[in-house]
Formats: C-alpha cells, structure tokens, sequence
C-alpha cells in the first residue's frame, strides 16, 4: 500500500521516496552508482546479544524465564506469590520491564529477592541489549533462577529474543477468552501458558476450553496451568513445573 | 510499536554498510518484509518517515519486496499459502504447521554514492 495517498497496489515490490509522492516502478539503478548486498537480518545485533546472554546463562546454570502477558494480568503478583512460597528453595533474581516508575521493583525487593529495574521509558518492549547491561549489575549466582517480567504489551515483545530459556505467557480470565487469536505471536512463540485469576471464573464469561482450544491453534504444543494468585489455587502446579525445568548440576 | 525498534535497527545496519564503503549518501535501500514478521506497514511508513530525518537514509528511496507467508503441515505434509498464525492447514485441518516462509526481515541491498 502507498503511505502517501493509501492506494493499493498488487506490485510485490513498492518504491517510495519520503517527501515525494511515487508510485510502484519496476527495481531499476541508474550508473556511477555502487550497489551493497548486505542481507542481513534487521534483528541480526538483537539476536546476537540474545545468544550471548543465552551462554551466559547455560555456564551459569541459570533458567531464564522471560514472563509476557498484557498489562494487568497479575505478573507481578504471581512472582510475589512465588518468591514468597519458594523462599530458600533457589536463589531467585528478578529483572522488571516497565516504562516508568521502580513500583514493581519495590514489590519485588520487599520479598527480599534481588531485583533490577529496567524503565523503557517510550519503549515497548525488553531487548536483549538491555538483559545484558542489567546482568552486569545484578552478578546472579550459579544455578539460580531469573525471572525476566517483560513490559506489559501482548505484541511487541514476541519480536524480540532476550536469550531466555522459555518464554511464558499469562493470560488472565478477566480478558477474554479469544485472545490467543487475537495476538497470535506472543502465544505462537511462548511454552508455558499461565491462566491467572481462576477465582472470577464464576463472575465472568470466560471459558477454559475455549482459550485453550484458541491458543492451541496457534501453538499445538502449548502448556497450560490454572491458577489463582488470590486463592492460591494451582499454584502448585506451577512450582512443580519450575522445579522440572531447574537444570541439574552435572557432577564430574 | 516496536516498528520503531526495526527501523532503528535498519539505520543502524544502513548507517554501518554505508561507512564500510565510504559512502556519503545512501540513493536506495531494499528490504524484505516476511508477512509473517509481525511488521503493521503503517506503523512502519510512520516511524521511518520520523527516524530516518538527518541520516544517510533521508530522501532515500525505499524498495520493500513483501514475501508471502508459507507454511508446510507436519501432519500430511502439504505447503500452503499462510496468512494467519491460527488458521489450520487446508488439506487435513491439523494446526500443527511449520513455517516455510513470510518470517523474513531483512536490509536486502543498499545503492551508495
């Protein structure tokens, strides 16, 4: 589609020059010109930097879980509930994604676990590049488990590899039972599926079927754990399938 | 809005060939953009027209090749045209689908002076 004026054009190709209104012509150079064949990736240097961390961590032994959900959806509390319950079991870190403010940060440290805050500020989303700086402050300990709490936004973050172990998606049931169709990628790249706020099940028109059902189209071999920060009901569920994926230390 | 993220990434790619090459004008940059990237072509022309003020990239022009999305059934095997992350195979109904194509992000070329 032209930027310019919003016609359609069914060429696959499309030239446009900022500030000047062209339509599609065929790929044509003129002489005295030198043309570079880069192809490269766009998120070549995110990727990168993703794999670094990504090494990092497995020297370390560490599980990094990268938590993504819309906003509200109860990221923080679940990381409350579990830093709380799970205390002394592993040593924890916590790497909080929010435009502004440390709110969550503080949350998180009242727990008495280490915690780094990154503020985006317009940014929409966590990169790899930022994960790496943040490591380097935090100086997390061998065989310990990092929590990564993306920004709340179910889109942006699905583009960008941040170098975790697995990515997890929560979906509250106060959000519609159709969102896994709605924003397919978070659901298409994540293994776990958290369903939080099971407690309003009864107050609200959401089913489970349903959204199983919906983000299964989209991710056949997604997980899934009900729970409820509130209640406390499926949470541990939840604590057996993070003890499952702690990588055991190999001894020689 | 990460369509901000990409194009900044692209200046950066297009700021780092041209400099290789001792360039001091960029004439053209050709891209591909997978239909599947998760790219929205708006928010895009919107953040390119805003990023790409007072770089190498102003008053360059723009070649964007869009690559259909394709995608092969792991259960009967069949390729398919893929518009849609959701969307079952057309030939058996399972969903569990490879993606062949359309993920593609990619500085393809760039013409320099």
């Amino acid at each position: 589609m032209c930027a310019t004026c919003g016609c359609d054009s069914n060429a696959s190709s499309s030239i446009q020059h900022i500030g000047e209104h062209n339509h599609p012509h065929d790929h044509s150079h003129s002489h005295g010109k030198t043309i570079v064949a880069v192809e490269k990736d766009i998120l070549h240097e995110n990727n990168l930097l993703a794999q670094r961390n990504r090494g990092y961590f497995d020297a370390k032994n560490i599980l990094a879980l990268n938590l993504v959900s819309s906003p509200g959806s109860g990221k923080t509390s679940l990381l409350e509930r579990t830093l709380t319950d799970m205390k002394g079991e592993f040593p924890f870190y916590v790497i909080e994604g929010d435009q502004q403010t440390t709110r969550d940060a503080d949350r998180i440290h009242a727990t008495g676990t280490k915690v780094a805050q990154i503020n985006t500020g317009k940014g929409c989303h966590l990169d790899a590049h930022m994960i790496l700086h943040a490591l380097q402050g935090m100086k997390p300990v061998e065989n310990a488990v990092l929590f990564i709490e993306n920004v709340g936004n179910l889109v942006c973050p699905a583009m960008f590899d941040l170098g975790e172990k697995e990515r997890v998606v929560i979906i509250s049931v106060t959000e519609g039972d159709d969102k896994p169709i709605k924003y397919p990628d978070m659901f298409h790249t994540s293994t776990l599926c958290i369903i939080n706020k099971v407690d309003l099940l009864p107050y609200v028109p959401f089913s489970l079927d349903k959204v199983k059902e919906y983000a299964r189209q989209v991710n056949p071999a997604l997980e899934f754990i009900e729970l409820s920060c509130t209640s406390g009901e499926g949470l541990p569920g939840w604590y057996q399938w993070l003890k499952a994926k702690v990588p055991v230390t190999e001894t020689v | 809005m990460h369509e901000l993220s990409i194009v900044m990434s692209i200046l950066d790619i297009a700021e780092k060939e041209s400099a290789k090459n001792n360039a001091v004008q960029i004439d053209e940059i050709e891209l591909e953009i997978g239909e599947l990237s998760g790219i929205d072509m708006p928010a895009f022309d919107f953040a390119w027209q805003q990023a790409v003020k007072a770089t190498k990239l102003e008053g360059a022009a723009r070649i964007v090749t869009h690559i259909p999305g394709e995608g092969l059934c792991m259960d009967c095997e069949a390729v398919f045209p893929m518009h849609q992350l959701y969307k079952p195979c057309p030939v058996c109904s399972h969903h569990f689908i490879s993606i062949l194509k359309g993920k593609e992000l990619r500085v393809k070329s760039l013409v320099i002076n």
